[in-house]
This record gives C-alpha cells, structure tokens and sequence, in this order.
C-alpha cells in the first residue's frame, strides 16, 4: 500500500511494515523534550512510575519559559529540572545561558534529524516536521510515561496535502503562508491529521520559513506538520550534527483525506487579528491599528534570517514614541550571530530592546506582558485572550516584516508604507 | 458504575487552554492553586460558582492550544466531574484521559444543554441525562485502546502495568 511520509515515519518507528489512519501504535521514541512549565509536572509523573530514565540521551530539558527565572515560583520549577537531570544522567538539560527556545535551538544542536519520532511536552513541538520528521505535542504525563519505558502511544493521523505554488511576493514569508493557510482552514481544520507541506514555493523556501510553517501547524489543530527532506534540508543538518539520519518520503499515490492548493502568487504580507490566529487578512487591509508593543521573536520567529529582515526595515529608522519594540533572539548561537552581523546596533539604535533568548512575552508570563486595554504586533503563534498579559489586551500576529515597519509606523502596517 | 451528577457551565468554540489556565500562573503544578485560577480569562465568576460535580460544556474544539496539562489538572482539581464537548484538541484530550477527567464528546447534548441545566452522566455507558430538560444523549465511545489506559486508572497506572509485565 502507498504511504505519506508521516505514516512511514510512524512504521518504521512501531515494528510494522505499514500502518493507516486510525490505527493505534505504540512508537519507539528517538526524542522526548519537557520544558520549565511542562517538565516538572512530569517529573511528578514520573516518580510516581518509579525507576530510571529508559534512555537518558534521549530525554532534552530546556528552561526556556519563565527563565531567566521571573520569579522564586519559577526559580523552584527550573531547579526540579536541574536535579532531575543531575540524578537520572540527562545530558541534553538547557539552562540559562545555554538555553534557546526549544524549538529553535534543538535542530540547530542537532537533536533532532530526517526520519525520527518524536514527541515534547509542548504544543510547538511540530516545528521539526520541517526536517521530515514526526513530531508532536502531548502533556506532562505523556512525557513522564515516555520517558519511564522510551515509547508513546499514538493514533495515525490522517493526512491532508497542502501544495504552494507561486513565487512569492516582495517580504512575504513563511509566516504569511501559513497564516493564510490557517485562515482558509481555521483552527480546527486539521484537528488530529498531519498537515503535509509541499510544492515548488515550498520546494525552494528557506529552512527558517519552513520551521515557522510546520511550528504552527497546531495552530490549524492538527497532530504534526510534515516537510520532505531535500538539499536544503540536508545542508541544514549537515552544518548541524554528523549524527545518521534516515529519509523518507510520500509514495506518489498515497492517500490523503483532503488536498489543498494555494497559489502564492496571490498571498500578501498577513496579519492575524484577535482572537484567533484564523482571523488571517491581508496587512493592508486591517485598517488603523495602533500597537503599544512590537515582539519579533519566539519559537516560530526568533531566526537568524527573521532577526535579518526586521534589520533591513529597522536599519536608519526610529521605532515609533509610542512602541516598544522587543526583539528576542531564539538562542545564544543566533543572539552572538546578531551581534556579529551587526543586527543587534540596528535594533538598539532604533530605540528597541534586545533581550536574551526566552519564550517570555509569547505566552504573558515576562519580558514584555501587556497592561489592559493594550495591543501588541508580534511574531508569535498564538492570539488568544489573555495569551500577552491582561485579558483585555490584543495581539495581532504577522511576520517579521510587518512587526518591524509597525514598530515604526506605530499602527499596523508593510514595509511599503515606509519611506 | 461511576454516576456523575451535577449542573452545566457552557462555553463556545475554541475555548483554549490559555483562558482555562492562563500562563502567569504556571510556575505551579500544585492542583488546587491552579484550581483556584480555572477558567479565570473565560468566565472570571468559574471559580466561585463551580460545584462539586459540575460540568463544563464545550462546543468545537476544546482544550486547544497549549501542552499545558495544568489545564484538565486545574478542571479536575476543581471537581468537576467532567467536559462534555463537540469535538476536542488532540492533547487536551489526551491530557485529560492521563489525568482521569472524563472527556465525552457529544454534539447533540452540547447543542441542547443550557447554562445551568441538571446533568448526570454514567461513564459505563457514555449515556448523558439532563435532568431539567428530561433529554438523554449518547456520548461516543473511547476507542478501545483508550479503554485499556482508562480502565487501568490513567496513564501512570497503565504504564506501571506495562513495565512490571516486560
């Protein structure tokens, strides 16, 4: 029978030759990754199971959160991670200094590679489908269970193939396709399926934009976003790790309960409103929009190559008096290349604020929460209420492009409008 | 036989784990801190009008977003007895299946059930009777394999099951 590479993943990793949706497997884990939220409700879990690591080398703990640490309460959660890890022989544990945001800085350690399984107690975890991998969120004690035995239950998801064709518009990115493409499916769209990305735009698009497309494939509900692996994918890992890796790929006739096309061509820059990240529209026609905080950061856009284009619109200008923009590299290795490439002087000489690798303002726990009534443009995933401080405040979501021209125009707005 | 019995909380489409738990109290894991905070960002009044047994109903999709297992944690350490929804987000429900809160997905009760309606529930049979409507639904059944982690008491227990046996 054909397979999408989603299903030959979840195959080889469960001692079958083939599997179908809705089958039940137990997968053999190549990853586990728990972070300062998630981890220590695990550990808990874990405990309770009793005994030791099935395979320490395989269990990643980063403090990436609330850290460097908020507060005492925070202090407490990263230093249950830091013990664990000194008992049970957890090499891959990230604290502060060393850490990223997770789902930025385990590809570019290399932890991560073609054709493995994995799974992290965090929803972004389906950011490593760009590397053809399987890869999916699940909670604590899913993670304490994997951990305790290196295996998690899953059920085969149904696949839906989404093909881009069409060069893209001047700025547009990554963010922009999958916004786009979330807006036209909503977020429920691909509840408990694979998002399978492909087609030529997807074909010569960057591994920066293709992590931000898988990142936010639960955005859309589903279980994992998936990307063949090509040269660019290859030359990625190459740079990363000499770890082996395996390839697999969608048969030609495999089977998908949906197909979508979308012609890039005709995607401009977008902006998701409140309170959904479905709410996708075109930047220019969102109107006037005042924003009190600009973020460009996070897992789905804390890249080099993001950092990069926000520079170019920032580079010579002035963030708006009435913005505070907040610019976070994703992790040490990408802050120490912004400081070389000398992005970090065009961000402070605008008047933003270049702050260490954290996912703290994405999720409203520090470095940049929202007072009421306030309104944020930002690079994040998620729009909901209440998700960058206070329950009246807004965030609008874009790409770098928008978040940086809005810093400036001090409303919503494209590089276009900047003169 | 489990028989649940109390009155419905309703909420929409979507409702995610960021407005049942929001992320500035999540340097905790203890249950009833976060239960003090369930639902806080959704429905500021959950917390002083929840009663034992009670119900949430939930339209399309609940328990999106975030891994956040603070979210079942804080709905269960609330006492409530169970979620009743649409559909749910895959680990939402797997969270709440580990944790041991029911998670019954039934469109026909959700479209039907009001604010406040009496409810009781029989987990054996996924059978859903609201009491002041005198209506009954049928939940769907958890696939088999789920059974298995249910009828082991969660995830921990099952896993122990697992490993004492290899």
């Amino acid at each position: 029978m054909p397979q999408t590479i989603t299903e030959r993943i979840l195959a080889a990793h469960s001692g079958h030759d083939e599997v179908h949706p809705g089958h039940f497997i137990m997968a053999q884990l190549d990853l586990m990754l728990g972070n300062d939220v998630t981890a220590p409700l695990a550990i808990d879990e874990f405990n309770r199971i009793g005994g030791k690591l099935a395979d320490p080398s395989k269990v990643v703990l980063v403090a990436d959160h609330a850290t460097p640490n908020k507060d005492i309460e925070a202090a407490r959660q990263c230093s249950i991670m830091r013990q664990f890890s000194r008992e049970q022989g957890v090499e891959h544990f990230f604290d502060v200094g060393r850490c990223g945001i997770e789902h930025a800085l385990l590809p570019e350690k290399g932890l991560v590679v073609p054709g493995e399984c994995a799974i992290g107690a965090d929803s972004h975890t389906c950011t490593y489908g760009a590397l053809g991998a399987f890869a999916t969120g699940v909670g604590s004690t899913d993670l304490a269970a994997a951990m305790a035995t290196g295996e998690c239950w899953l059920r085969v998801p149904e696949s839906i193939r989404v093909v881009y064709r069409g060069a893209l518009k001047p700025w547009v990115g990554g963010k922009d396709l999958i916004l786009y493409t979330i807006g036209e499916i909503g977020v429920a769209g691909a509840r408990y399926q694979a998002l399978e990305f492909c087609g030529e735009t997807i074909d010569s698009l960057p591994m920066a934009d293709r992590f931000t497309m898988c990142n936010m494939a639960i955005e859309a509900g589903a279980k994992n976003g998936i990307m063949a692996v090509d040269s660019i994918t290859e030359e990625y890992v190459r740079a990363a790790t000499d770890r082996p890796y395996t390839v697999y790929a969608s048969d030609p006739d495999a089977e998908y309960v949906r197909t979508i096309e979308i012609d890039c061509s005709k995607i401009d820059l977008q902006v998701a409103l409140p309170h959904l990240p479905e709410n996708a529209r075109p930047a220019a026609e969102v109107g006037d929009i005042n924003v009190d905080q600009a973020v460009i950061g996070s897992c789905t856009n804390g890249r080099i190559e993001d950092l990069r284009q926000a520079a170019k619109i920032l580079k010579g200008r002035q963030v708006h008096p009435n913005v505070r923009l907040i610019v976070i590299p994703a992790t040490p290795a990408i802050h120490l290349q912004a400081i070389k490439e000398g992005l970090a002087e065009v961000f402070i000489e605008a008047g933003g604020a270049l702050t260490m690798p954290t996912c703290g303002p994405c999720l409203g726990m520090h470095t940049g929460v929202l007072a009421k009534g306030e309104r944020a443009i930002s690079t994040t995933n998620r729009n909901f209420v209440g998700r960058m401080g206070h329950p009246e405040s807004e965030v609008y979501l874009s790409g770098p492009a928008v978040a940086a021209a809005s810093a400036v125009l001090g409303r919503i707005g494209t590089p276009e409008e900047l003169s | 036989m489990s028989d649940l019995h109390g009155y419905a909380h309703v909420y929409g489409d979507n409702v995610n784990t960021d407005v049942i738990i929001p992320a500035r109290y999540l340097t905790t894991s203890d249950p009833d801190e976060l239960a003090a905070h369930c639902m806080e960002d959704i429905d500021a009044s959950f917390v002083g009008n929840v009663r034992s047994g009670d119900f949430i109903i939930g339209g399309e999709n609940f328990g999106c977003g975030s891994s956040r297992e603070h979210a079942p944690v804080s709905i269960k350490a609330s006492e409530v007895s169970a979620v009743i929804a649409k559909s749910f987000a895959r680990i939402f429900f797997r969270n709440a299946i580990n944790v041991g809160l029911p998670a019954l997905t039934c469109p026909e009760a959700v479209d039907d059930i009001d604010k406040g309606d009496e409810l009781r529930v029989d987990l054996s049979s996924g059978i859903i009777e609201n009491v002041t409507k005198a209506r009954s639904y049928q939940a769907e059944p958890y696939p088999e394999f789920l059974r298995a982690i249910i009828a082991a008491g969660g995830l921990v227990a099952y896993t122990q099951e697992r490993l004492s046996a290899n």
